[in-house]
């Protein structure tokens, strides 16, 4: 679509540019603020100018050494939940029925995780998944594993990632249904007769299709994995020790718990650059997709 | 026949945890922490009758469910006229605009905690619907704009052209023809604003006193441990509303997750 | 390559359907092999049913369907052998040219040499050759159904090539090009072609057999002037020619039909028609000549100059006809014109269907 020109549709923009602001900009000069300055604390800062940043990209350095491990960290459950989630919502998106009863149960169930409040996500995970007294972990146990996600780092892991998968593969696979639905059946009936297999109908006809949808699951996926803090907090509060403390919570643990408010705000600050700068090519590549595929509408849908 | 085992197995996984917290929620502390019981030995309902006596937790909902209606209008009615603007204008600084709006959705919840405190207490909203609401709006504002953009691209602009040669203002056009033409936007873009400022805690937690129902939550850890069966009777009670969400929206779910834009 | 032979088939989208609801009427055919056919009719007509019980997407509810006399109806569509184009172009968006022609093929197990050859010759015959190794998804509408269009024509061994309305998305001037060129191809490739319209000038242009569907069932199949000049149901002859045939409804007394007040001789008595009949004469508007000496007295409303011809509206004993003015002739004037009817040229219609000879 060629949209018009014009700059009077700023006024248009501008309720939602002053709430945005309000919330985005005042909090970020305050961390930006914070992060140039060392306290004694009570209320007095002085200049540190890029001491902590120093500090922080520096691996040898305690706080880097630190930063760097909960990089590592969360960078790897967003790589696992990612590995996961997408190829297993992609299956269930294929194994969907395409109507009836069946569906709507299905999409009502599927749906249901989505609006966990994420502390009950992880209050859910903690009790099912217990030793004592959760259902799973009692499971495990009885078959001979020594199953104690408290005491046990992978097994922790394995809680966490089995957790977010339980919560977000849904969204995937709503997203891919979606798409899937979105294919006119002249392409499967060409399929059919050109004598494509069901891993080529897949490999040329679905998967190209759902190119866009999967760009957009994997960049909210992305954004909300990298940024996890409820579910972990509260199922494994960053243990045992410290292998699941992912960068949220040893975020949380500098600002609230030590209050060094200068080492955490240059993390913040260099953690939102790392969040920015992966979503600027997810969304660059996805505006690329759009524009070449302006010419959409020769196929109804 | 070996999809539907698929789809069906994946149905169930979802709901074992489900199921067990149901389970929990009906047990008392003893049969949880003594016995396995796939479920409950001896029902009761003194779990629910602990939170349906205590006042706080009523008043947990009401607050939290709120600012919750509060943010989701609020964060579409700004979006309304946002989205217009991006799907059918060309403005100066509109694409870095667009991606400026998106990276609030992504920046980080924890990063923002303490700023948040100190501003909401400085303009005097601390602990109020008002402070939750207009905080949430930060991650909900951009996703309404974005998808609500999506569905209105859909929108043929020969309609706003032939509005305006009836002679529709530009305020009529928008709420008598256009908005109902987006209606099915409008609630997908409200259903995603509820779910998302309905599940986040840290915010709501950070410029509450306590006052949110997940907060209240928390309450069930006390010194003699961890109030198991109350915990799950929470969690079940906080299900409720999502669950009553999707219900009303069932058959909608397949297009909505289309987001306007497949 | 097959003879494909349609028996008693009839279709339902219901499974409890009564006889009237059916999609398809009982119908029994013959498809010769190398036959170049346009399945014409209007939208909502089962044309397109048809055409999919034919390739095995549809199964029909009952009857046969035979290639070269082997029951293939259970059989699916990719074990028929049967290639399809759709009405809107279905390409593989993520590969090439190349890829998309070859696809059919590589399917079906052909070698690498073998492959490459039929997909240069296929993308020489429609022009594709230059555009072979790009991607498909960034071409256009026209490009991308002239794909869909050589993945139909690619392999060499198919029973029949089925058109579904091909050329819908096309650009008018490429439309004829590109009929032209499946006329070329089909001689060329000498196989059974199949093509689905309801634009009678792409189905008498492209086919040696015209099958007219009207409401569930076969009216016609023939030659494109034999539907022309002796339809055999009024339906055919309204659908066929632009503007279509004029119908009276008439009685018919030995060699004379009355219209109106108006008696119209005709080439020959016909004796048996059935009592309750409902009957009708029906005539090209090329037959009817205006004539100052003509025998029957018409009312002229208007004149309609298409540019190449010009037709006269009139009005006679009440019914609307439609006359061609000769060409260097100038147009009739006045009101009140007489008109002649060439009695050779009328056909008379009983319920509909043409009363053939004795």
């Amino acid at each position: 679509m060629i949209k018009s020109v014009d700059n009077r549709a700023w006024f248009l923009v501008l309720p939602v540019f002053a709430l945005v602001a309000f919330n985005a900009i005042v909090p970020l000069m305050t961390v930006v603020n914070y992060s140039f300055q060392d306290s004694f604390g009570n209320n007095q800062f002085f200049w540190n100018g890029l001491g902590w940043y120093q500090e922080l990209l520096d691996p040898s350095s305690e706080l880097g050494g630190r930063f760097f491990a909960a990089l590592g960290r969360s960078a790897a459950f967003s790589l696992g939940i990612l590995a996961i989630e997408v190829p297993l919502g992609i299956l269930v998106a294929l194994c969907m029925p395409r109507d009836g009863a069946q569906l709507a149960i299905g999409l009502v169930i599927m749906a249901l995780p989505l609006l966990v409040p994420w502390n009950v996500v992880g209050t859910i995970w903690l009790l099912y998944t217990r030793p004592d007294i959760g259902l799973f972990g009692w499971l495990i146990n009885a078959v001979g594993i020594d199953f104690n996600a408290t005491k046990n780092a992978a097994q922790a892991w394995f809680v966490l990632i089995a957790m977010d998968v339980w919560h977000w593969t849904s969204l995937v696979a709503l997203l891919c249904f979606a798409g899937l639905k979105s294919i006119p059946d002249a392409y499967y009936q060409a399929a059919r007769i050109d004598g494509a297999s069901r891993l080529a109908i897949f490999r040329y006809i679905e998967l190209p299709k759902l190119g866009r949808v999967l760009m957009i699951g994997v960049l909210l996926r992305f954004m909300d994995s990298f940024m996890i803090y409820t579910e972990p907090f509260v199922v494994t509060g960053g243990g045992p020790g410290n292998s699941t403390t992912v960068l949220s919570i040893d975020l949380v643990k500098i600002a609230l718990g030590q209050f060094d408010l200068g080492k955490a705000a240059a993390m913040s600050i260099v953690y939102t650059l790392i969040v920015l700068t992966v979503c600027w090519v997810f969304y660059t590549v996805l505006v690329t997709r759009d524009s070449q595929t302006v010419e959409r509408p020769e196929v109804p849908s | 026949m070996s999809r539907r085992i698929i789809f069906y197995a994946y149905l169930v996984c979802l709901m074992l945890p489900l199921y067990w917290l149901i389970n929990l929620s009906f047990k008392a502390n003893v049969e949880i922490s003594t016995t396995m019981t796939l479920w409950p030995a001896v029902p009761t309902l003194s779990n629910y009758a602990v939170i349906f006596t205590a006042p706080e937790w009523f008043d947990g909902f009401r607050f939290s469910l709120t600012y919750v209606a509060l943010n989701t209008i609020i964060s579409i009615s700004v979006a309304l006229p946002a989205a217009y603007a991006f799907s059918r204008y060309s403005f100066l600084g509109d694409k870095h605009l667009f991606f400026w709006l998106l990276t609030n959705r992504m920046a980080p919840a924890a990063v923002f905690a303490l700023p948040y405190f100190n501003l909401y207490s400085s303009i005097g909203l601390f602990d109020t619907v008002w402070a939750v609401a207009l905080a949430h709006c930060i991650f909900n504002v951009p996703l309404a704009v974005w998808i609500l953009e999506g569905f209105m691209s859909g929108v043929p602009r020969e309609i706003d052209e032939t509005a305006r040669i009836d002679g529709y203002s530009f305020p009529r056009f928008f709420i008598k023809i256009f908005i109902p033409l987006i209606a099915s936007g409008i609630g997908v873009a409200a259903f995603f604003c509820f779910m998302f400022s309905w599940v986040e805690l840290l915010l709501a937690r950070t410029l509450t006193n306590s006052k949110a129902i997940s907060s209240i939550m928390t309450r069930t850890v006390s010194a003699s441990g961890i109030d198991w069966g109350l915990l799950a009777a929470a969690g079940v009670l906080t299900l409720i509303p999502g669950a009553l969400v999707i219900w009303f929206v069932r058959n909608h779910i397949a297009k909505g997750f289309a987001l306007g834009r497949v | 390559m097959a003879q494909i032979e349609l028996v008693d088939l009839a279709h339902a989208y219901w499974t409890h359907a009564e006889p009237a609801d059916y999609a398809l009427k009982p119908m029994t055919t013959t498809w010769r092999q190398g036959g170049a056919y346009a399945l014409l009719g209007p939208s909502g007509c089962g044309k397109t049913t048809l055409l999919n019980i034919i390739s095995g997407l549809v199964t029909p509810s009952r009857g046969k369907v035979l290639f070269d006399g082997v029951d293939v109806t259970g059989l699916p569509t990719e074990r028929r052998n049967i290639a399809q184009v759709f009405q809107f172009p279905v390409v593989y968006d993520t590969m090439t040219v190349f890829d998309n022609l070859a696809f059919p093929l590589r399917n079906r197990g052909l070698d690498r040499r073998a492959v490459e050859a039929r997909v240069r010759e296929i993308a020489g015959l429609l022009d594709l050759t230059p555009d072979l190794s790009r991607r498909a998804r960034g071409l256009g509408a026209d490009a991308k159904q002239k794909i869909s269009l050589g993945r139909g024509l690619v392999r060499p061994d198919v029973a029949a090539v089925l058109f579904d309305e091909p050329l819908t998305v096309i650009d008018p001037a490429l439309k004829w090009e590109l009929r032209s060129k499946l006329k070329a191809l089909h001689r060329a490739l000498d196989v059974t072609m199949i093509y689905v319209t309801h634009d009678q000038t792409e189905a008498l242009t492209f086919a040696d057999t015209v099958v007219v569907m009207h409401d569930g069932g076969i009216v016609q199949s023939g030659r494109p002037d034999e539907l022309y000049d002796r339809p055999r149901h009024t339906f055919v002859g309204h659908f066929i020619g632009s503007p279509g045939m004029n119908f009276m409804p008439a009685q018919v007394m030995a060699a004379q039909a009355q219209v109106g007040e108006a008696m119209i001789p005709l080439a020959r008595s016909y004796p048996a028609l059935s009592a309750g009949a409902k009957l009708a004469i029906g005539i090209r508007p090329e037959h009817l000549r205006l004539s100052a000496h003509g025998e029957h007295r018409a009312r002229l409303e208007r004149v309609e100059d298409l540019g190449r011809v010009r037709y006269a509206r009139l009005n006679f004993e009440g019914h609307r006809l439609a006359a061609l003015v000769p060409e260097g002739e100038p147009p009739p004037s006045g009101p009140d014109i007489r008109i002649a009817f060439d009695p050779a040229r009328i056909h008379v219609y009983a319920d509909n269907l043409l009363v053939g000879e004795p």
